[in-house]
């Protein structure tokens, strides 16, 4: 039989061990971040989206990506992206199902969706980074990128959950992509490229807030509703009269993950379309309430060093015989080979 | 190109010249637009030829009501001074208004001679739409209503051809709230009938359709709106010239701006060739060249061949694009990306991982054989 | 009885010929292994490796980094018994334990190093203006380039003995201690926190692996491999030098693995029942596949040490073996396996990401033996515990 003792040591350790994480973990708990005041944002409406695709080349040329080469095994095609990836921060894909003829049914239907930056309130990627290099606007809550800061550990890659963040495996001197909601521009008065050039309104840029209260009016209205619709930048004079579609009943980031910047509308259940079912949670704030709760000042790993330290000196100590060394390293009286 | 007419008659080879009035190369020439314009490839020049040299020029009346004879003024504006000409020479034209010399009811007995004498066998084209209110009585000719004329006209007739969006499902004079009632010829008689929709339409596109009924026996395939498909059956927005620009997000977005003088997609100013069907952007009109169609000039398509956008729609509120099945470059929602396991890789793990597992195994085995017991002699406790 | 450590065991280097047909087995893999670094840093990571954006993460982050730093946690394992618990007995193993650990920090310093895209802007890390202090990942960076600083200096009395410099090695001694308890405290945390990496990919990792107890299962594990490797390495080279087994020290360590073992698996499946995810374990996919055979490896050392039997060398070896594999295995599915970006995204190590590995492996086993033969690492063959206990 295994040793009682040992038997017992393992699982009093292990009940232990579970207790004490439980309570210094709620106790420490990190809260859910806000959304800021004047947080900007996309309303993207796949029901309104023709799949123009004006949006692609238009954030290309707004950020200086370099059109895309994609090798398939029919021949290679220049700038038809097949996914977001370190050239391309924005791509329209397109689902289809059976002959494909219906627009946003789910059944022999198709419908177009948007993968870009979800700009989250709570983002995993700014609690990855470990140089800083993915930051939050206190203001606007645009994440942004820093490529000077970036040591392309690629941590951000892999925490993101929409996985957006993409790097540039092929480049001797690679660096990460992501849309930054076109902030560099805001300078010049003008405002996301995508939205700007969105012949439809799909893509619709402004204030999460406006654009939030857009989303429930569009909801709220009989499906096929004839409305005015705005488009490029909410509350401008760009509007025009057309149909709004019908919608499956939920708002694509509004809860997920503690809430993101850019939302989502459709006429098809989003796991249709690629986008993850996520929990309202954002996993940042686990790990950084964990992290928190263990490393809270460092007064516990310095606690700990304390009493390593004075075991180790006491143990290691001369002892005051002949070969007067000291520690716990051999002396060399014996020859040597 | 020389094609070998089998000409029947005593006529030679070299006589297009005297019966149309054009070099035998540029009659050809005619001939092999003619069969592209039906989707035919060009050696079905030489089978068009024959069907024009040889065929009995089959009768036909031309009825015109509610109209401004645009469709007919389309159809003589054509690039060789002689088509004119041709037109005339493929069909007998026996009853046509705008045309014909005679006047008053000298023309309608010629209207009826004719018909009785190719009962059956004539074709009647309609131009125009036909109003129905006040019993019909807002368009008569000759003391009768539009309404009696087109339908004792299509009584005796082989085919009935709507030209013109007026005649093929009321055009302009069934604007809302058209007072006159205007409607389409289908409408009036009950039944679908081959339309020609356009404001005005290619001559082509009706011209091309009779020729197929001369040489093939029979009208040409049919939409569910009794439209060629060879003509109406793909949106403007497909074969648009300006397309490029759609898909690269160029619009005009005022006339005379920058993108509208580089000549960018015109969506934005109301363009309704995502909803509309023709195929003006390929053989545009006039033969003039490059650009001679709306869109081409800088002007959005306002839909004129449909029903429901034309005469109907503003003409720069946004068109609906009708849903046309996405070309399969769409990336997916998820691709196959990613380099997964080869099978010199594997083998390369397996490889690795077996030797580190066969060698720990066999040294394991080897500690079994020389160990002698649990424990040996002198093997204290540590402290 | 807890006494001072008073008893110094006496080590010296074992000599003999370095080069033989398996140590230039052993270069030429660490040959091919340059070679592949030249055209990484050439023509850039997509050259040689099959990472990809849903797989940014591959082999040398989960076995170079991950899984070579908790097999060389033999260093701080040992330490920590011998001079913290002053359990003095285990002496003869610490100097092989810390050159085990040295050589694998080195490792996974230098993995880290030609993993990350962007090198040149590495000194970001260890630069206050760039810190992110939320992110695990600096803690993580920060404790290993400080742990393999601290095991340099933990090895430098080996160096200063073999070079003779008397006075530098009594200076050194005298402070060793402290250096000696940061060597156990900065694994403890980023042995932990190499865990505690994965909670931020949230639902990207199986419930069944994720959980907010991933710091304390990779911190027990890692002991437990760090105790494997322990007695692997001791093993292997008292059979292949042809020396006494250090019988009683590497079985009493098994006996501490064995503890491990279960705490683990306790905290694991308890944890997993607690959540809820209980159905999860019997779905047929890979990754439940490939938890129950960790879970086998696991569990197999406690059943292999029960009992007196279990202080047999093929026990305890086996134990080892099953040990570190179950640690491994664990890793690889937590990182990789259990890892699930999206739809659509395959992985598996291209054949230059495994010529890396590989050739670092070989540069680690290289350096050890070289290490054995020219500086005084194991104990003198008379000084063994057996022979003294016997005579």
């Amino acid at each position: 039989m295994i040793s009682r003792r040992t038997f017992l040591e393992g699982v009093a350790g292990g009940a232990g061990a579970l207790a004490v994480t439980t309570v210094a973990e709620t106790a420490e708990a990190r809260e859910a971040k806000p959304m800021p005041e004047k947080a900007l944002g996309l309303l993207y409406d796949g029901t309104l989206c023709i799949g123009c695709r004006a949006c692609i080349p238009a954030c290309k040329e707004a950020n200086g990506m370099p059109p895309e080469h994609t090798r398939l095994a029919i021949g290679d095609y220049w700038d038809a992206p097949l996914d977001l990836s370190g050239k391309t921060l924005n791509i329209i894909k397109c689902y289809r199902d059976g002959e494909g003829t219906h627009k946003d049914e789910e059944k022999d239907g198709f419908a177009f969706t948007k993968f870009s930056c979800m700009h989250c309130v709570d983002p995993s990627c700014v609690s990855a980074c470990p140089v800083s290099a993915m930051t939050k606007d206190p203001t606007t809550g645009i994440v942004k990128h820093s490529v000077d800061a970036c040591i392309g550990c690629r941590y951000c890659v892999a925490a993101c959950p929409f996985n957006v963040p993409r790097f540039t495996f092929d480049l001797t001197f690679p660096h990460i992509s992501k849309c930054q909601l076109c902030q560099h521009r805001l300078g010049e008065g003008k405002y996301a490229a995508c939205a700007e050039v969105c012949p439809t309104g799909a893509t619709l840029y402004g204030p999460v807030a406006e654009l939030t209260k857009e989303a429930d009016r569009r909801r709220a209205l009989p499906p096929g509703s004839t409305t005015t619709i705005p488009r490029g930048r909410i509350g401008g004079t760009d509007t025009y009269v057309g149909k709004i579609g019908h919608y499956v009943d939920r708002v694509y980031g509004e809860k997920e993950i503690g809430g993101t910047q850019v939302r989502h509308l459709s006429g098809v259940r989003f796991e249709l379309l690629n986008k993850p079912v996520l929990p309202d949670v954002a996993p940042a704030r686990i790990s950084e309430s964990l992290q928190h709760a263990v490393y809270n000042g460092l007064i516990a790993p310095i606690a700990f060093l304390g009493a390593l330290a004075v075991f180790a000196w006491r143990h290691m100590r001369p002892t005051g015989e002949p070969p007067a060394d000291s520690g716990g390293a051999a002396s060399s009286t014996g020859g040597r080979p | 190109m020389k094609v070998r007419l089998p000409l029947t008659s005593s006529e030679g080879p070299d006589d297009t010249e005297s019966r149309f009035g054009m070099p035998r190369r540029q009659f050809l020439t005619f001939c092999a637009g003619l069969a592209a314009v039906m989707g035919m490839p060009r050696s079905a020049a030489g089978a068009v030829a024959n069907a024009i040299v040889q065929a009995k020029r089959p009768s036909v009346i031309w009825l015109q009501f509610q109209e401004c004879t645009g469709c007919t003024e389309s159809l003589l504006r054509a690039e060789h001074p002689t088509v004119e000409k041709l037109i005339l020479d493929i069909i007998s034209l026996d009853y046509h208004e705008t045309l014909m010399a005679a006047a008053g009811h000298q023309a309608e007995e010629a209207r009826l001679a004719a018909m009785a004498a190719n009962k059956g066998k004539y074709i009647l084209v309609v131009e125009g739409a036909i109003p129905t209110g006040v019993n019909g009585s807002y368009c008569k000719v000759g003391g009768k209503t539009a309404i009696d004329l087109v339908r004792s006209a299509a009584a005796d007739a082989a085919a009935v051809i709507s030209i013109g969006s007026c005649a093929s499902w009321g055009g302009m004079p069934s604007t809302a709230p058209n007072p006159t009632g205007a409607s389409s010829v289908g409408e009036i008689l009950g039944k679908p009938v081959l339309t020609i929709p356009g404001c005005p339409p290619n001559p082509y596109n009706f011209l091309t359709t009779v020729v197929h009924f001369l040489l093939l026996g029979k009208l040409p395939d049919l939409d569910a709106k009794g439209r060629p498909k060879f003509a109406y059956g793909r949106l403007i927005h497909e074969n648009c010239e300006r397309r490029a620009h759609f898909d690269a997000g160029r619009f005009a977005l005022q006339f005379g701006d920058e993108g509208h003088r580089k000549g960018w997609c015109l969506y934005k100013l109301g363009c309704k060739g995502p909803e509309t069907y023709g195929n003006c952007p390929s053989i545009l009109f006039g033969d003039v060249g490059t650009g001679s169609w709306p869109v081409g000039t800088g002007h959005p398509c306002f839909g004129c061949t449909e029903k429901g956008v034309g005469f109907t729609k503003p003409i720069h509120s946004l068109a609906e694009l009708l849903t046309v099945v996405p070309p399969t470059q769409f990336a997916r929602p998820a691709e196959e990306q990613g380099a997964g396991a080869t099978l010199p890789t594997v083998a390369t793990v397996a490889v690795v991982g077996g030797l580190a597992i066969g060698a720990g195994a066999q040294l394991a085995k080897n500690l079994g054989r020389t160990d002698q017991g649990p424990s040996q002699p002198g093997g204290g406790e540590p402290t | 009885m807890s006494a001072q450590v008073t008893v110094h065991e006496e080590t010296a280097p074992i000599g003999g010929r370095i080069w033989n047909r398996f140590t230039v087995v052993l270069a030429l893999l660490v040959a091919i292994m340059f070679g592949v670094l030249v055209v990484r840093f050439a023509r850039g990571l997509g050259a040689v490796t099959n990472m990809s954006d849903g797989y940014p993460w591959g082999l040398w982050i989960a076995y170079d980094v991950v899984i070579g730093s908790a097999l060389s946690a033999s260093g701080f394992t040992v330490a920590f018994i011998t001079y913290i618990l002053n359990r003095g007995a285990y002496h003869p193993i610490v100097r092989p334990a810390l050159l085990t650990a040295l050589f694998g920090y080195v490792q996974a310093s230098m993995s880290v190093f030609f993993d990350i895209g962007r090198y040149w802007e590495a000194w970001h890390i260890f630069a206050p203006k760039y810190a992110q202090v939320n992110s695990v990942l600096l803690e993580v960076a920060l404790c290993i380039m400080a742990y393999t600083f601290v095991l340099f200096i933990e090895f430098l009395p080996m160096v200063f003995e073999r070079l003779r410099w008397e006075k530098a090695r009594r200076r050194l001694e005298r402070i060793l201690f402290f250096f000696v308890a940061v060597g156990v405290l900065l694994p403890t945390m980023h042995q932990s926190s190499l865990g505690s990496l994965l909670i931020v990919f949230g639902p990207q990792v199986n419930p069944l692996y994720q959980t907010r107890f991933l710091p304390i299962l990779f911190l027990s594990s890692t002991i437990g491999m760090g105790l494997a490797a322990a007695v692997l390495e001791g093993t292997i080279s008292s059979v292949a030098l042809r020396r006494p087994l250090e019988r009683e020290i590497l079985s009493r360590l098994m006996k501490v693995g064995q503890a491990l073992m279960v705490f683990f698996l306790v905290v694991r499946f308890a944890d997993i029942v607690y959540r809820g995810v209980t159905p999860a374990l019997f779905e047929a996919k890979t990754v439940t596949i490939m938890l129950w055979i960790e879970t086998f490896l696991f569990a197999a050392p406690v059943v292999l040490l029960m009992g007196k039997a279990g202080a047999r060398p093929q026990r305890f070896f086996l134990a080892a073996m099953s040990m570190a594999i179950a640690g491994i295995l664990y890793r690889i599915d937590a990182y990789l396996v259990a890892y699930d970006t999206g739809a659509g995204w395959h992985y598996f190590p291209s054949m230059g990401e495994l010529s890396v590995t590989i050739g670092l492996i070989a540069c680690e086993i290289l350096g050890f033996i070289i290490a054995i033969r020219l500086l005084p690492v194991l104990p003198k063959p008379h000084t063994s515990s057996a022979a003294r206990a016997a005579g």
